[in-house]
């Protein structure tokens, strides 16, 4: 295992550069809400402030100076230029705390993770808290592009006959609302209708599909019912759990479920809203310091965050799958920390679908795609189902963009160290998010 | 939860209205701010002997010796008294109370809006002289009906010392003070036992909590949150306990008082050992638990389910019981550590309707007589405080004819606000309460109803 491997517990990058510990410290999320439920009327600074304001009240942050708080939403106002620190500046933390929004996509969370880390590790920072939040509820919507245009010619004009003259190139279509799209860009295509395609070219069944759906929501409505999220979720408007969460689903239950993605497709369609996850709304935050930072303030580190590696595929041309970026890049960032997927005691592998988890599996499981896409001799490796999502996934918690990387972060760091002070060793945790625009984020984290 | 009532018979034509129809008249108290004085006027300290002259000196002394009070040993005519202090210790005969008693009426009349009267005296017991006996056992039935009569938020209480407890003992000390000062607002009609001269005096009458690290459990709001407000005001570092439902609300307690929210459901097996683990992981110490949380699940008994009795005494006792003894075996509360709890004039009047209720704030009645004992070794201690009416949520939802009732059966007339029964909370947790052992505080405003 892991604590027997003679490879080195702060990360051969790490340990090349000289580089000190980043510490997972603790983490605070809301309970995550369907879209137009419980958070309906709550902004993106709203659930953000609440997230942080959890956080402080945890680990006794009040006025506290921290390092740096980075954190991101990707459906934005453009109102919220500064979320994040005006975030902080609404929260109960110092006013003195600097701030900056980041935004990659789904993978916003998980980055703001990485480079706040690698500043700690820098010695730039002492301590700072990573987040994300997003809102599909009170997302943004902007006039016509048209009407946007004509809008500011007004603005600019001068004279009376140059205003009539804008404001007469107005015609009825440009007032309809253009409403914000997850739609990639470049394609057209939805994501789901993307994964659809990566599901075919895979040859994932329904029935496997449902499988990792099913197990989802079981383990997070175990760790829910144990009272892990006791001290990893404060409660938000009145929701108190997941709202997407069904304890009670079943193979039945989701196997009565009318596919949703990939009907015009020659196989046969298998991504229903069951194993797909939901438009939800959210915001987590993820406590991070240096060893010496954590032991001043009586704080104890639950993981050390090792390495990252973030990834992009060539969907436009339909090279690879839009979501399959981090089938790439785990096997250069295992490669570079000299790691098989063997030496993790627990994956993470964001359930965007449940079809994401498998087709990337799949990918790793293939000689042809080890052989021919990764430069490898055979088949990358395999994955230890039992370790994999083992408090359930996005797709029984949601997944409010920004906001899954600090819950898989905080979650699993929280994991790493319940696991070592029962067994002992150091055990380690692989991260994988993928993200539109064809990209993908990876990290290792080991026990603290 | 505002008393209507109290605005309006304190105000304008609706005053002098309600005193030609002669409707009780509820004096708004004075209570606890920052800076205030101790008292608002001289102080009249009256009785016979040493104890009285050690009582005149501590309220008159400079800074290091006592309070620097404007203090008369004799009555001075027309003097508006802020408060009067009855030092009975010495008294041997019931027909010798009157001489004191009676000079003591000479002031009532003139007594400051707020005032205090305070008597000391000693416990009458089985082996005292019967005459003995029948003078410091008068004191009791004294001091009640005397609160009984007081007026414009004026309160009567007594402190009974035990055994050869000094009266300059710490916990007389810090009882004196606590009845004087605007902190005992609804707090009328009490004898307060001090059973030994345990406990020590604060550097810092404004900080008596300083350094100390206390657990409030139910701390997400109405009492609990003023428990953890009050704590923290007197200088504790509080780690704030409720359930992770009440999550929000903790986190918003928890950061005002600059402390930490733990989530928690108390009556989960290892309850104690999470609060005592993340009090000594993040404070260094554990000093002070208040158990606060609890439930009401209101029916007569003779329509009382299962679940309704259980969950109220799980909540309510079984879990304090839990906590307790997890704490007790640690071996990491023993630095003069305080245990208070809250009971409920329900526990000790009854009331019906609340046969659960009553039957968990007997039981913690019971418990801290009998856990304060084994606290004693270590300078510890533990205290219950049982609120009367107090205006917060709950009592909100009584029906308003009901309410209205149920807020003038008390001496003062009205109810008393959350931050009444954290004031004594925060006194039985405070160093100078360690000669207090396993005893109830009532604040009730001297309720009509039990002791």
């Amino acid at each position: 295992m892991a604590a027997s491997t003679p490879k080195s517990h702060t990360g051969a990058a790490a340990a090349a550069t000289g580089a000190r510990r980043a510490l997972v410290l603790g983490g605070n999320r809301i309970p995550f809400a369907r879209a137009g439920g419980a958070y309906a009327h709550a902004s993106n600074q709203d659930m953000l402030t609440a997230a942080l304001d959890g956080l402080v009240a945890r680990y006794g942050l009040q006025g506290e100076r921290i390092g740096e708080v980075a954190a991101g939403a990707v459906l934005k106002h453009s109102r919220d230029f500064n979320l994040t620190r005006e975030s902080v500046l609404g929260s109960a933390l110092s006013p003195e705390t600097p701030a900056y929004d980041l935004q990659q996509a789904c993978a916003t969370g998980l980055e703001t993770v990485i480079s706040l880390t690698n500043k700690i590790r820098l010695g730039q920072l002492e301590s700072a808290i990573a987040g994300g939040v997003d809102s599909t509820s009170d997302a943004p919507i902007a006039v016509s592009d048209r009407l946007r245009r004509v809008l500011l010619d007004l603005s600019h004009a001068k004279t009376t006959g140059q205003k009539l003259a804008a404001a007469a190139r107005i015609r009825p279509k440009d007032l309809a609302p253009a409403a914000p799209r997850t739609d990639e860009p470049r394609t057209g295509l939805s994501m789901g209708e993307h994964q659809a395609l990566t599901t075919a070219q895979w040859g994932i069944t329904r029935e496997a599909q449902d499988e990792v759906a099913l197990l989802s929501h079981q383990r997070l409505a175990a760790a829910w019912d144990a009272g892990f999220f006791d001290d990893l979720v404060t409660p938000f408007r009145g929701l108190v759990r997941d709202a997407n969460l069904r304890a009670d689903t079943s193979m039945e239950k989701l196997a009565k479920l009318k596919p949703a993605f990939g009907l015009s497709l020659d196989t046969p369609a298998t991504m229903t809203a069951g194993n797909s996850t939901p438009l939800t709304d959210g915001a987590s935050t993820v406590l991070l310091g240096s060893d010496e930072w954590a032991a001043a303030h009586d704080l104890t580190p639950l993981a050390v965050v090792v390495d990252a590696e973030a990834g992009a595929v060539d969907f436009v041309h339909g090279v690879d799958g839009l979501l399959m970026a981090p089938a790439f890049a785990v096997p250069r960032l295992l490669a570079r920390n000299g790691l098989t997927l063997d030496d993790f005691e627990y994956v993470e592998i964001h359930e965007a679908f449940a079809s994401t988890v498998l087709t990337t599996l799949a990918a790793w499981e293939s000689e042809e795609f080890g052989r021919e896409r990764l430069g490898l001799s055979g088949a990358f490796g395999k994955v230890d189902r039992a370790r994999l999502n083992v408090h359930g996934s996005s797709l029984a918690a949601g997944h409010p963009f920004a906001a899954t990387g600090g819950r898989i972060v905080a979650t699993i760091s929280k994991e790493l160290h319940r696991r070592k002070a029962a067994e002992g060793g150091t055990p380690r945790a692989l991260v994988s998010v993928c993200a539109a625009g064809g990209l993908g984020l990876t990290a290792i984290l080991e026990a603290a | 939860m505002t008393d209507t009532y109290l605005t309006l018979v304190n105000s304008g034509v609706t005053k002098k209205l309600a005193q030609q129809l002669g409707l009780p008249q509820p004096a708004p108290l004075r209570r606890f701010r920052a800076g205030q004085p101790l008292l608002d006027g001289p102080a009249l300290v009256l009785g016979p002997g040493a104890d009285a002259d050690a009582v005149a000196a501590l309220l008159s002394g400079g800074p290091g010796t006592g309070w620097d009070l404007d203090v008369h040993r004799h009555a001075v005519p027309e003097t508006r008294y802020a408060a009067v202090v009855l030092v009975l210790t010495e008294v041997v005969h019931p027909t010798a109370l009157g001489e004191h008693v009676l000079a003591a009426a000479a002031v009532l009349k003139k007594l400051a809006r707020g005032g205090r009267v305070v008597t000391v005296s000693r416990e009458a017991t089985a082996d005292d002289a019967p005459a003995v006996a029948a003078a410091r056992q008068g004191v009791d039935g004294l001091l009640r009906s005397l609160a009984k009569e007081l007026r414009g938020g004026a309160t009567g209480n007594g402190i009974v010392l035990g055994g050869d407890v000094p009266v300059d003992a710490p916990s007389v000390v810090g009882a004196l003070r606590f009845f004087l000062s605007a902190r005992s607002a609804f707090v009328d009609g009490q004898l307060l036992a001090v059973d030994s001269s345990a406990g020590s005096l604060p550097e810092d009458w404004d900080r008596p909590l300083a350094g100390r690290v206390a657990v409030v459990t139910g701390a997400a709001r109405g009492i609990g949150a003023s428990i953890a407000d009050t704590l923290a005001r007197d200088g504790a570092t509080v780690v704030a306990v409720d359930v992770p439902a009440a999550g929000e609300q903790l986190a918003a307690v928890a950061n005002r008082v600059r402390g930490t929210a733990l989530q928690l459901d108390v009556t989960a097996d290892d309850a104690g050992a999470r609060i005592l683990e993340h009090a000594l992981q993040r404070h260094g110490r554990l000093d002070i638990v208040v158990h606060n949380a609890g439930i009401t699940r209101d029916k007569l008994l003779a329509n009382m389910t299962p679940d309704k009795w259980d969950s109220v005494l799980a909540v309510n006792i079984a879990s304090q019981l839990k906590i307790n003894e997890a704490l007790l075996t640690s071996g990491d509360f023993t630095d003069a550590p305080r245990i208070v709890s809250l009971a409920s004039t329900s526990g000790i009047a009854g009331n019906r309707g609340q046969t659960n209720y009553a039957a968990s704030k007997g039981g913690v009645i019971g418990m801290v007589r009998a856990t304060a004992p084994l606290l004693t070794a270590f300078g510890g201690t533990a205290n219950a405080v049982a609120p009367g009416f107090i205006e917060t949520d709950m009592t909100a939802r009584i029906p308003a004819l009901t309410r209205q009732v149920a807020r003038r059966l008390n001496s003062l007339q009205q109810g008393g606000l959350p931050v009444d029964v954290a004031e004594t909370v925060a006194f039985l947790a405070s160093p100078a309460a360690g000669g207090v052992v396993g005893r109830v505080l009532r604040v009730c405003g001297q309720n009509m109803v039990g002791q």
